[in-house]
């Protein structure tokens, strides 16, 4: 197994898993958790195993080509830092995995939940080790989904609803921010490829579009990370369950946005707008953040705005632009992730013990939960910065790192004291938490008796826990070499020195430690008394809540613009709105003749063929006629229509182009059948009763009339300005010469589109059998209206006569009446397949193909349906339209695959001449599989349409029967 | 030649779109196809009119693209043609549903007031 591949598997592992666990019982909680878990330590030893290939700045790549010509291709490029991110991702999955086992009720639905769980861990997976910068933006997306959905997961909850969807709104706008950015930045760059944009600093920096490309990735980065203004997402999305909370918002989804910052700090950071932007975001979420979480009641709601106030931490570092700063953040992503994963646990722990997270109920739990109590400790001291913990660490790199001056301004001028204030804030939370929930009067009132959790449910807190405590006594021996690569391999040459040793002696970093850590205490001390009374949220600006604000903006948006909108523009009826399309269309048309610079005359004059004016004469006429006649004689104006059709197709015949001639000539006759069937459910209308004269009404259809003009006028001027200029270089002449050598075919068209064009095809076959399916479904459910005409008096006569006979049944002498013609269509049924297969064989190398192949079929059949009646069809021969919808549909998708196994990308065609005996030589191109899939799912539609509309009038007379039943018992 | 098609696509153009505007279901179906005759036509004839010319080339015979119709145009269109009938099928059950679930024939579901 090369380590290429290890990639690979890294990302499917967790996705296969999700479908997996989605297929599972829903009460199979071990089964899930033992898969679940299987996954993740799977991954966690593929990542370890590609260690030594990322040490010292090493990177393994994997690369499937996609659409190379656009530069999208589905790289995977794992470097040091991506390999740290991956050991969070898969080390923490695993340890949340385990704690959710314990977390979960029984009542709940696992499945879903860990079908979830492990695919966002296969998003995240694929986020950090995406190599090109469009399919990170896609895993990028995913992750914010699967976030969507995890929210989401208790959905009888209308918290976790808002919440969920908040995060989506938030998190999806600013990935598409983020795609639209990373599309400018490959424009910048011309590729899309991580390494080449990694390379290429300079000329990003020095770009024109520079700015609005770091604004639209800033954008992203900031709402994926909860950064303010955009920071309200992540207290609301606390409606999860916990474990998801550990995981996505604290260890790994959040930290995305931070990511992405330190994966483009090499190209994107250095410059003044960097500076500032990041910079202000990052310190005002730092402050802000750590000020929030002081005055929260809920335990989940503190931990959420400390993780924000954490993330605006390493935001402001990577903003300073400087390597060591950088270094700093790297470190403390890692650190932040361990300790803010076991305290979002231990609060899990909390909650599910006492049966509340609100800490003005909790309080003295330390006698119930010593063990856990201890270790929230730790790691609220890590949250907390309190030396011999890695909190620490990363804060004292922080604190010197905000005394250097990067850019002589102001924000440089406050950055220690801001820095020295959220840390004092941060010690006042920490504190707090600790000393409201587990010490204090014993707790009064609680849901439920608390004591310790089950053993397991713990261990993956202890080993966090235990991971802060070895990074902070003994950074250098543990985390140094690790942190060394990820720098490496973000920072390169430019990697400075850094020491991360816990004693530098007595610095300013070091007193700027102890007076936060004194007047954090002293903080806490003082607003003792009024958080254990306070309403949750800080004072003065309580009611201010970004929360509120986005419903607001929500509701103006989705709701009052749209009333505004639909009010002023949109309109009740169609007309209106038909006349506002085709006006834009028309307005649209006639702008290039303003605005081209080339020659516009008119003057080229060419000659005409008088049979071929003749026969448009009575195009035009059939065209005219049909407007004319369409709204008091239906039947007149389809067979005007049809003449119009016909028309087309002998033009097409007369300018080479047999193929679409034939397929025009088939489709026609489909198209009349159709509408000659619907017509009897269309109500009567009169010219003399409802011929309105009045003057709107005249005025009106002037007014359309000239707008028609106008739109035949400008299209007969466009088309013959186009027609009467020579034809510019196209990809024409490629497709003509390549169709033998490459496709094996001669007939050009069908060779272009079964083979050239495969995927466009089958992309419109599978329109088409939705379309055919959509009707389906419409007829089933709706019903047309009664017959508007009456059985005709001929009928009615032979039907008198029927019933006067006592050995005839009633339909006997009008089925007879046209008992010779429906005999000749029942022998022609034969010859039709024949055609068909003769229209279909002859395809590829001549005019015919599947489409009019599969058309022709279903006329065959429908001939039998018209010449026997629908019973007497379906009692001989039951068709299966549905059937060979799908049929078509799988075999042209597995032709294409087909050409996966011997290695060539989708629906690659290959062809060769069989020798058979007697006949010759026959093509046989794997295309010709491709065009019977074709073929069959046209048959398919093209009868499924046409039957469901036949059954339309078996179901009519059932009913009209039962009226009549009906009535003569009434009589 | 290019006159006749031109006048020919403008006024199939001009029928499809006078019939738009008509209030009746079945007249905006019978606009659809005209527009769509219409539609087909121009397309075809972006490859410029080219007589006893289909493009059907000779097995391994030297091929000159110039001395062939343009196939792309065709093919579009011939998937395009395909994709109008459905089209078409689906407008005339969703008509014929409206008819039935509404009793008129009216584009708007409604008879206008008068």
């Amino acid at each position: 197994m090369s380590n290429e591949n290890l990639l690979l598997y890294l990302i499917l592992l967790p996705f296969m898993g999700s479908i997996l666990a989605a297929l599972l019982p829903a009460n199979a909680r071990n089964a899930e958790a033992w898969l679940s878990a299987g996954v993740a330590i799977a991954a966690f030893i593929i990542v370890i195993c590609l260690y030594p290939w990322v040490t010292d700045g090493g990177v393994v790549r994997y690369t499937i080509t996609w659409l190379p010509e656009l530069d999208l291709n589905f790289t995977l490029r794992a470097d040091g830092f991506a390999w740290m991110f991956s050991v969070m991702i898969t080390g923490i999955g695993f340890l949340v995995v385990l704690y959710a086992r314990y977390y979960m009720s029984p009542k709940d639905p696992v499945p879903r939940f860990f079908s979830f769980l492990l695919a966002f861990m296969g998003a995240m997976q694929g986020m950090v080790i995406s190599g090109n910068i469009i399919l990170l933006a896609i895993f990028w997306e995913l992750t914010s989904i699967f976030s969507f959905l995890l929210i989401g997961y208790w959905h009888h909850n209308a918290a976790a609803r808002d919440g969920a969807r908040m995060a989506l709104i938030i998190t999806g706008i600013g990935g598409l921010c983020l795609l639209v950015g990373l599309m400018i930045l490959g424009h910048i760059v011309g590729s899309y490829e991580l390494d080449d944009i990694l390379a290429a600093g300079d000329t990003i920096r020095q770009h024109s579009l520079y700015l609005p490309a770091l604004l639209l990735i800033l954008t992203g980065a900031l709402t994926k990370s909860a950064q303010f203004p955009f920071h309200f997402w992540l207290p609301n999305a606390m409606s999860a369950p916990t474990p998801v909370s550990a995981y996505l918002h604290s260890a790994t989804m959040v930290k995305a946005g931070v990511f992405l910052l330190a994966r483009l700090w090499p190209v994107l950071s250095g410059t003044d707008e960097w500076f500032f932007i990041v910079g202000l975001a990052g310190m005002s979420t730092l402050l802000l953040g750590a000020f929030f979480a002081i005055f929260q009641q809920d335990l989940k709601g503190l931990l959420a705005y400390s993780t924000i106030s954490h993330l605006g931490l390493i935001t402001t570092l990577l903003s300073l632009g400087s390597p060591l700063a950088a270094v700093a953040a790297i470190f403390h992503m890692i650190n932040h992730a361990t300790f803010k994963a076991s305290l979002f646990m231990a609060a899990g722990i909390i909650d599910h013990e006492a049966g509340t997270r609100d800490m003005r109920k909790l309080s003295g739990l330390f006698s119930f939960l010593p063990i856990t109590a201890t270790l929230a400790m730790v790691a609220s001291a890590a949250m907390a910065g309190v030396p011999l913990l890695n909190g620490f660490l990363s804060k004292e790199m922080f604190f010197s790192e905000t005394l250097e001056q990067h850019r002589a301004s102001l924000l440089d001028g406050v950055a220690p004291y801001v820095a020295t204030i959220a840390s004092a804030f941060a010690v006042t939370y920490s504190v707090r938490f600790i000393h409201t929930v587990f010490f204090g009067s014993k707790p009064a009132n609680l849901p439920r008796e608390p004591h310790e959790p089950p053993r397991w449910m713990r261990v993956p807190i202890e080993f966090l826990v235990l991971v802060c405590l070895i990074v902070g006594i003994i950074p250098g021996l543990t985390i140094g070499p690790y942190l060394h690569t990820a720098v490496v391999s973000v920072l390169g040459e430019h990697t400075p020195e850094y020491s991360l040793a816990v004693w530098h002696g007595i610095n300013t970093p070091l007193i700027m430690s102890f007076v936060a850590l004194a007047s954090g205490l002293v903080f806490y001390w003082i607003l003792r008394g009024y958080l254990a009374q306070g309403a949750d949220g800080p004072p003065l600006i309580r009611n201010l809540k970004g929360k509120r604000v986005f419903e607001e903006i929500l509701v103006t948006i989705s709701w009052r613009w749209a009333r505004w909108m639909e009010s002023h523009f949109g309109t009740q009826r169609l007309q209106p709105q038909l006349r506002l399309v085709i006006f834009v269309a028309l307005a649209a048309g006639f702008w290039p003749f303003y605005a081209a610079n080339t020659d516009m005359s008119l003057s080229v004059f060419t000659d005409i063929d008088p049979v071929f004016a003749i026969i448009w004469v009575i195009g035009i006429a059939c065209a005219l006629g049909a407007a004319y006649q369409a709204k008091y004689h239906r039947l007149a104006a389809l067979i005007l229509m049809s003449g119009a059709g016909l028309v087309t197709c002998i033009t097409f015949i007369w300018f080479s182009a047999p193929d679409l001639a034939l397929t025009q000539l088939v489709v026609e006759i489909v198209t009349t059948i159709l509408i000659l069937l619907g017509l009897r459910w269309l109500p009567k209308r009169y010219e003399k009763i409802d011929n309105n004269d009045a003057l709107t009404a005249r005025i009106r259809r002037y007014r359309d009339f000239l707008i028609a003009v106008a739109c035949g006028g400008g299209m007969a001027m466009m088309a013959y300005i186009i027609m009467t200029r020579p034809l510019p270089d196209t990809i024409s002449g490629y497709f003509v010469e390549q169709a033998y050598p490459q496709g094996g075919g001669t007939n050009v068209v069908n060779v272009i589109l079964v083979d050239f064009r495969g995927f466009d095809t089958f992309g419109e076959i599978t329109v088409l059998g939705i379309v055919a399916l959509t009707i389906f479904a419409l007829l089933r459910r709706f019903r047309p209206a009664p017959d508007s005409i009456e059985i005709p008096e001929q009928q009615r006569i032979q039907n008198a006569y029927d019933d006067a006979n006592v050995n005839r049944e009633v339909g006997e002498t009008a089925h007879e009446y046209v008992k010779i013609p429906s005999v000749i269509m029942q022998w022609m049924f034969p010859f039709i397949i024949v055609l068909a297969a003769y229209l279909f064989l002859r395809g590829h190398d001549l005019p015919g193909g599947g489409f009019a192949a599969g058309v022709t079929m279903a006329t065959g059949f429908l001939l039998l349906y018209i010449s026997g009646g629908t019973r007497w069809m379906e009692d001989r021969l039951h068709i299966l339209p549905m059937r060979w919808i799908g049929f078509g549909l799988i075999i042209a998708a597995s032709t294409g695959i087909g050409s996966w196994l011997f290695g060539f990308p989708f629906l690659t065609s290959h062809f060769y001449y069989l020798e058979v005996p007697l006949i010759g030589k026959v093509p046989l191109a794997s295309a010709l599989f491709f065009d019977l899939g074709v073929f069959a799912l046209v048959v398919g539609a093209t009868a499924l349409i046409l039957i469901a509309l036949a059954h339309q009038s078996i179901r009519s007379h059932r009913t009209r029967a039962a009226e009549i039943t009906k009535q003569e018992e009434n009589h | 030649m290019e006159l006749v098609l031109s006048l020919g696509i403008g006024v199939l153009v001009g029928s499809g779109v006078w019939l738009l505007f008509r209030p009746r279901t079945y007249q905006v179906i019978i606009g659809l196809a005209l527009l769509s005759y219409a539609v087909n036509l121009f397309i075809f004839s972006m490859g410029r009119l080219t007589v006893n010319a289909p493009p059907v080339v000779q097995a391994g015979a030297e091929i000159d693209p110039a001395a062939f119709a343009d196939p792309i145009p065709q093919a579009l269109v011939l998937t395009a043609i395909v994709i109008g009938f459905a089209t078409t099928a689906l407008f005339l059950v969703v008509l014929l549903a409206s008819r039935g679930l509404t009793g008129t024939d009216h584009v708007d579901g409604k008879e206008p007031e008068r």
